[in-house]
């Protein structure tokens, strides 16, 4: 009894888990608007109204503002979305619609490069050979420089700088060619760093498997270590390329004609700002399918896991 | 013709006073075994006597301080020695699997022998088929090892081992981490293997199954092999004075 401290309400002496069974556990049901709120079947639609109260709310502020119809005029003008969307050289200015496809482009280079570069350096990195030192020293040194300089920085130095060179063939490369060089230096340093803690994330038992086998280090590496690895990270890298997809826009900066300068074009001979919010709606075209495709990914195999084979 | 054919009957493990530290933390303290080829040898002893690091020695997973380990009459801790040609013949069974999570049972079984002893593809499957079908397992060769339960998942390990043919087993407490209903189920997979002749050393807790198995029981403690004796010496007539007072434990526990 010492133990058992003192009865609970209600139950005046005797041992108290005895008496505990005597007590009706009484309802757990929650009352009120709680039960309701909480409630399976309700849920699609509760979520759905409250989704229009806010945005109700936010169009509201923004309709009732003072500058309300010059921003609408400036900004959101289907007139000059259209005009700049298509685009008219003639006029001066360049279709944004166009110029999308090459930050596609860059972005597809860019980001296999930068897959092959990152993981070339993670895995120097994580090696632990003692003749590899001196490259280990490098690969540390380059993720620190290109992670603490600012991107735009990067491409000015890169597209300015390796043409002023005047190097045959590698100072005569087009503008877009400098961009990816910069965005892949300084995206590698970055995603290297996602696939160290991914190669950290595998635990040492798993490697100690694979060895005792007769494994080599490398076929251990690629068959048990890296497959999970990336399984891992594959939510952070994909963020990494969200980001990648947005900073192609950086490479304007050298006077490319990708989305974001032909849009900037676009205002500065009209004078609306409408072309920019096309630039806006294009790259979230772009990403989201990309955020909704890492999902998809991430659930599939989750459940190929769990659920073993179905074949 | 096999390093193990070659010297039939003879040592298959022989270990001079091997020395083991991690840090500063001495685990093995001049250790000295033989074992010789189909001879199954138990390794018991409490939790830390260093029976596991002293398996991991033996597959070279871990560096050695000092001393000397030799398999079949040479001496793998040489330098020199190609680690994985030493662990080809030498399989290693882990206290928690480690199966390969994101593999299906087969893959797991035929990835060594396809990518080390360079079996083809047909080849191998077939060899892994047939040896899970031996453990009860055919029906789980297209499963990932987290559909499995413990004993399946080990069975599995085992047989991992197995497929790359090895003329010498590890294993490293492998009922350890299972449920009790499933020891069993592992430990008569290991029976099977004792009685097919395989060269094992089994780091266990289950005396009842060391006693029933082993031709030699090592009681280990602080890192040092106290007593080595057949299991019906060792168990019944415990020479020295730890021994006892580590059997009158487990006995005391109900664990013989």
């Amino acid at each position: 009894m010492a133990l058992s401290g003192s009865p609970p309400p209600g139950s005046p002496g005797g041992p108290p888990l005895a008496s505990a069974g005597n007590q009706p556990p009484g309802s757990f049901a929650r009352s009120g608007r709680g039960a309701r709120l909480l409630g399976g079947r309700s849920g699609p639609v509760i979520s759905t109204v409250s989704t229009l109260v806010v945005l109700g709310v936010l169009v509201a502020i923004f309709l009732l503002a003072p500058g309300a119809h010059s921003v609408e005029h400036l900004f959101l003008s289907p007139q000059h979305m259209w005009q700049s969307f298509i685009g008219d050289p003639a006029a001066g200015y360049y279709s944004v619609g166009a110029a999308i496809w090459l930050n596609i482009r860059m972005f597809i280079v860019a980001e296999i490069l930068i897959l092959v570069l990152a993981l070339l350096i993670a895995l120097v990195r994580q090696s632990v050979h003692s003749a590899l030192f001196p490259i280990r020293i490098l690969a540390t040194g380059y993720v620190d420089f290109f992670r603490g300089v600012p991107l735009i920085l990067v491409i000015f130095a890169i597209g300015l700088g390796v043409p002023a060179l005047s190097l045959p063939v590698v100072s005569s490369q087009s503008n877009a060619v400098y961009g990816v060089t910069a965005l892949v230096l300084s995206y590698s340093a970055y995603v290297s760093e996602v696939y160290r803690a991914g190669l950290n994330s595998v635990h040492q038992s798993q490697v100690a498997a694979a060895w005792s086998l007769g494994l080599p280090h490398r076929h251990a590496l690629r068959y048990v270590i890296l497959p999970q690895a990336v399984r891992n990270i594959v939510p952070p890298l994909l963020n990494d390329f969200i980001s990648l997809q947005k900073d192609t826009a950086l490479v304007g900066v050298l006077g490319t004609i990708e989305a974001n300068k032909a849009a900037e074009i676009y205002s500065e001979q009209v004078f609306n700002f409408s072309s920019f919010t096309v630039a806006a709606i294009l790259f979230l075209i772009l990403t989201i399918p990309l955020a909704r495709f890492t999902d998809r990914l991430i659930e599939r195999d989750r459940r190929r896991r769990l659920a073993g084979a179905a074949s | 013709m096999t390093a193990a054919d070659a010297v039939a009957g003879a040592e298959a493990v022989r270990i001079d006073g091997l020395h083991k530290s991690f840090g500063t933390n001495e685990v093995l303290k001049g250790i000295d075994l033989t074992v010789d080829t189909h001879e199954v040898v138990c390794l018991i002893g409490a939790s830390g006597s260093g029976k596991s690091t002293l398996l991991r020695c033996v597959n070279l997973l871990e560096p050695i301080n000092s001393g000397r380990i030799s398999l079949w009459g040479q001496d793998v801790t040489a330098p020199g020695i190609d680690p994985n040609l030493v662990r080809r013949q030498v399989g290693i069974v882990f206290q928690s699997f480690n199966l390969f999570p994101h593999m299906t049972v087969l893959r797991n079984v035929t990835l060594a022998p396809m990518k080390v002893r360079r079996v083809p593809r047909a080849q191998a499957e077939e060899e892994a088929r047939a040896l899970l079908g031996r453990f009860g397992l055919a029906d789980k060769e297209a499963d990932f090892p987290d559909r499995l339960s413990g004993g399946q998942q080990q069975r599995v390990a085992i047989v991992r081992a197995l497929a790359m043919k090895p003329q010498l087993m590890l294993l490293d407490e492998v009922t350890s981490a299972l449920d009790p209903e499933l020891v069993a189920e592992v430990l008569d997979v290991i029976k099977e293997l004792a009685a097919a002749g395989m060269t094992m050393v089994i780091a266990t807790h289950e005396m009842g199954f060391a006693k029933d198995i082993a031709r030699r029981v090592c009681f280990l403690e602080e890192g040092r092999i106290i007593e080595d004796a057949p299991p019906g010496e060792l168990f019944t007539s415990p020479k020295d004075e730890r021994t006892q007072r580590f059997l009158r434990r487990i006995v005391d526990a109900g664990r013989l």
